[in-house]
């Protein structure tokens, strides 16, 4: 992961300067005149914590929403934009977190839809399409048919496909809003390298990301917003990290992510020998009170395989599972609370959630039987143990009442936890916890996971951070292929866990 | 419960503008009558808001209401004591939801395909059973559950009353309403908190099986005969009521109360056209644009407080 050297910006006069911009939302100010200029042909990041004004400045910018006051200009001329489709004419590109593509159809048809070359009218020039978007892509660096639909790609490709059609409309600044997120490295440094291609054509990217590292990997210059303010524009080259850090959050953030070991105690998970058709090959692990213990390994290595499995998802071949040295058979994610284990999947808005309950609906769910007697809900005990548990998570919302859709992806995420804390839960699988929140909530989960394994909880950990993995756990297993590679103790290196996740000899 | 004063709202003022429009409308009588017009639909919709809530639907209650209408004709005039052939009735209805709930979650079908399949299945069973006849004459005793009052209070009001009571408690109080909610809202997310999605899936086929039931025995009672056509379109009736009363199709949200409001907005609805003399074809016309409006409000509401609308 060497820092590219930043392609130099090649005009003065600035791709797009955003003066003075301002946006009233009700109860908040969300933009506070913040300022904004990108030079062609370079990758300006732009960096805040959940809710610092990142995305409105974005939706401003792509015509999704009106600004209250301020001004916008495109090389030096000043242009209003009223609406997306302004924005596209003027050659802004958006891609988005969630991909918008339409799964059924092929790539080629991805990129030129709605806009598909004709021969006659009402009839689509099939090959003219394929081969302009076999243009696009090749110049992206990808190297997939483009006659393939788009369902059958992976992430990475699906998100080439993205900024193809964006350039097929001329983009000349693009925003990309946490385009990795869903990424393996691997899958990360090729989009980097599209990237590079394309700034190296004069096109300026507008990066929004949560990963410092990947600042240094693809930025140029930096824009810190706080709080809907512009606190910063660094040089990339110039911009330390702690000092990034520091300017996002306003405060001393220890961004090394560390946690105090506990004393282990008796084991509570004993795994032998799982398999499962292609996807497990014999794997065998065990927890242990107190402990944290890391999985690692690249996307679809079978590391959330092994959770769902011992959830009770998906059935298993062979091998079995001890909880608390018996054995117990797990066939439902109901048998799995019951032996006393949790599960916070990755997809928290898909699996984690009833997106339309409220935080209060939504810690109880597991365990409303328990507070129920002939089936009726006993509705001061629940209210009691929601807030109990929404103080001491401090989960941040107005009231327990509050449809969990309103909170932000840090507090959403802290009241699935706060779910199986509710339930006395002993083991914990925690799979991408921190993914897609912001600095100062992941720290809290840290914090947290340090006091709960002190109080003798045993965690699973999941995760694609490398930091996380390095820093925050008791012992690591490497995953690849279905089979565990590789296991390391307390104090491994983050370089270590890699090369037995890609399979290199380190 | 603020969506249902929205509805509640729409009540009003239709009943406003007829009381206006026409003097025969604001009559204790005619007010009555429209209530007991009201309650077949209206008990058949307390099941259907069940499974809307689970994002479910059932096109087979119409059906279903003759089939058990017939199953108790049949067994009554087989012998049984007119209460067992009244359960066997329920039994029926029950039973079919039950195998709905069945198709729908052992068999992993879509709602609209199990019931729809249901809703063929009923029909011909009631029509086979009935060899396409009434059945007719019970005793006067069973017929007291239509004909019968409570203090000028018709029976069928007092029933249905009831049974939106109870809808109501156990959809807010509850672990079953609570599971219908978070069904609805979203399966996995239920699934994976360990709750037992299809048992519960299945139990609130089975609730709309029971009430379509329910229903069957007020129609025997008020008609005194058991007909194999009986409740046809029925369905459709039912999920307006439902839609009108601001329950979600996607499932998640919405609550009875506000299917009793959409229930009683189109019975209203029906007795103000025929009070003003308006042909029965263009009743139709109005009923399937009220339902359209209706959806409309909700829809540009949920996209208001940013929930999801597809």
């Amino acid at each position: 992961m060497a820092s590219q050297p930043a392609s130099p910006a090649r005009e003065s006069v600035a791709a797009l300067r955003m003066e003075a911009i301002r946006k009233q939302f009700p109860g908040v100010l969300a933009l506070d005149d913040v300022d904004l200029t990108v030079r062609a042909g370079e990758v300006h990041v732009i960096l805040g914590e959940n809710g610092a004004g990142k995305s409105t400045l974005m939706k401003i910018l792509s015509g999704a929403h009106g600004k209250d006051a301020g001004r916008i200009f495109l090389d030096g001329r000043e242009v209003e934009i009223d609406g997306p489709r302004r924005a596209r004419e003027l050659g802004v590109g958006i891609i988005y977190q969630e991909l918008s593509l339409a799964p059924t159809l092929s790539a080629a048809e991805n990129v030129f839809l709605g806009r598909e070359p004709r021969r006659l009218p009402g009839l689509v020039d099939r090959s003219a399409m394929e081969e302009a978007a076999r243009a696009i892509l090749g110049g992206l660096g990808a190297s997939f048919d483009v006659r393939r639909q788009v369902r059958h790609l992976s992430l990475a490709e699906r998100q080439l496909v993205e900024i193809a059609r964006a350039l097929s409309l001329d983009a000349r600044i693009l925003v990309m809003d946490e385009p990795t997120s869903a990424l393996t490295d691997r899958e990360a440094q090729a989009l980097f390298e599209a990237m590079r291609r394309l700034t190296s054509r004069g096109v300026a990217i507008i990066y929004i990301s949560h990963r410092l590292q990947e600042i240094y990997d693809v930025g140029d210059r930096v824009t810190v917003l706080r709080d809907g303010r512009r606190i910063a524009t660094l040089d990339v080259a110039a911009a330390d990290r702690r000092e990034l850090v520091r300017l996002m959050a306003n405060r001393e953030v220890d961004e090394l992510v560390t946690r105090r070991p506990s004393a282990l105690g008796a084991e509570l998970l004993r795994v032998e020998g799982l398999c499962r058709a292609d996807e497990l090959r014999d794997v065998s692990f065990s927890l242990h009170e107190g402990e944290v213990l890391g999985f690692a390994g690249l996307l679809g290595s079978g590391r959330t395989a092994v959770a769902r499995a011992i959830f009770g998802l998906d059935p298993i071949a062979e091998g079995q599972v001890m909880v608390r040295g018996r054995r117990r058979s797990i066939g439902s994610p109901r048998d799995a609370i019951r032996a006393g284990i949790g599960l916070v999947t990755e997809d928290r808005k898909r699996q984690g959630l009833v997106l339309s309950l409220s935080v209060r609906e939504n810690i109880s769910l597991p365990l409303l039987r328990s507070l129920s007697r002939y089936g009726i809900v006993d509705a001061r005990a629940e209210r009691e143990l929601a807030s109990r548990y929404a103080t001491d998570l401090r989960i941040r919302t107005p009231s327990i009442e509050q449809v969990t859709l309103n909170l932000s992806g840090g507090n959403q995420q802290k009241v699935v936890l706060a779910k199986w804390l509710a339930c006395q839960v002993d083991t914990l699988i925690l799979d991408e916890p921190t993914r897609g929140i912001d600095v100062g909530a992941k720290q809290e989960i840290y914090a947290l996971m340090e006091r709960l394994t002190a109080e003798g909880l045993g965690i699973v950990l999941i995760s694609s951070e490398l930091p996380e993995i390095a820093g925050l756990c008791d012992r690591v297993l490497v995953m690849r292929a279905g089979a565990v590679v590789g296991t390391f103790d307390r104090g491994v290196s983050q370089e270590e866990i890699l090369s037995a996740a890609v399979g290199v000899a380190s | 419960m603020r969506r249902e004063f929205g509805t509640l709202a729409g009540l009003l003022v239709l009943c406003v503008v007829l009381w206006f429009a026409t003097p025969h409308f604001l009559t204790t009588a005619n007010l009555l009558n429209v209530v007991e017009q009201s309650t077949l639909i209206g008990i058949i919709a307390v099941g259907m808001t069940f499974v809307i809530l689970t994002a479910g639907i059932d096109l087979s209650v119409g059906s279903i209401v003759a089939l058990s209408g017939v199953a108790m004709g049949t067994a009554f005039r087989a012998g049984l004591p007119v209460f067992a052939a009244a359960l066997t009735g329920l039994a029926v209805g029950l039973a079919c939801g039950l195998a709905n709930g069945a198709l729908i979650t052992l068999g992993r079908l879509p709602p609209f395909i199990a019931t729809l399949g249901m809703m063929s299945i009923a029909r011909g069973g009631a029509l086979m059973l009935s060899d396409g006849r009434p059945i007719s004459g019970y005793p006067a005793t069973f017929r007291e559950m239509a004909t019968g009052d409570v203090m000028g209070v018709p029976a069928p009001v007092l029933l249905m009353l009831a049974i939106y009571g109870v809808a109501h408690f156990v959809l807010t109080r509850t672990t079953l309403g609570r599971y219908t909610y978070a069904i609805g809202g979203n399966e996995e997310a239920a699934e994976l908190s360990g709750i037992g999605v299809r048992a519960y899936k299945s139990a609130v086929y089975g609730i709309a099986g029971l009430l379509s039931a329910v229903t069957a025995l007020l129609l025997v009672a008020r008609l005194d005969s058991a007909q194999p056509i009986a409740g046809i379109m029925y369905e459709l009736d039912a999920i307006a009521a439902v839609v009108i009363g601001g329950t979600s199709l996607l499932g998640g949200s919405g609550s009875v109360i506000g299917t009793l409001i959409g229930a009683l907005i189109m019975g209203v609805l029906r007795n103000g056209l025929n009070l003003l003399g308006v042909s029965s074809y263009l009743q139709q016309v109005a009923i399937g644009g009220v339902i359209i409006v209706a959806v409309l409000m909700d829809m540009t509401l949920r996209r208001r407080a940013r929930l999801p609308t597809e």
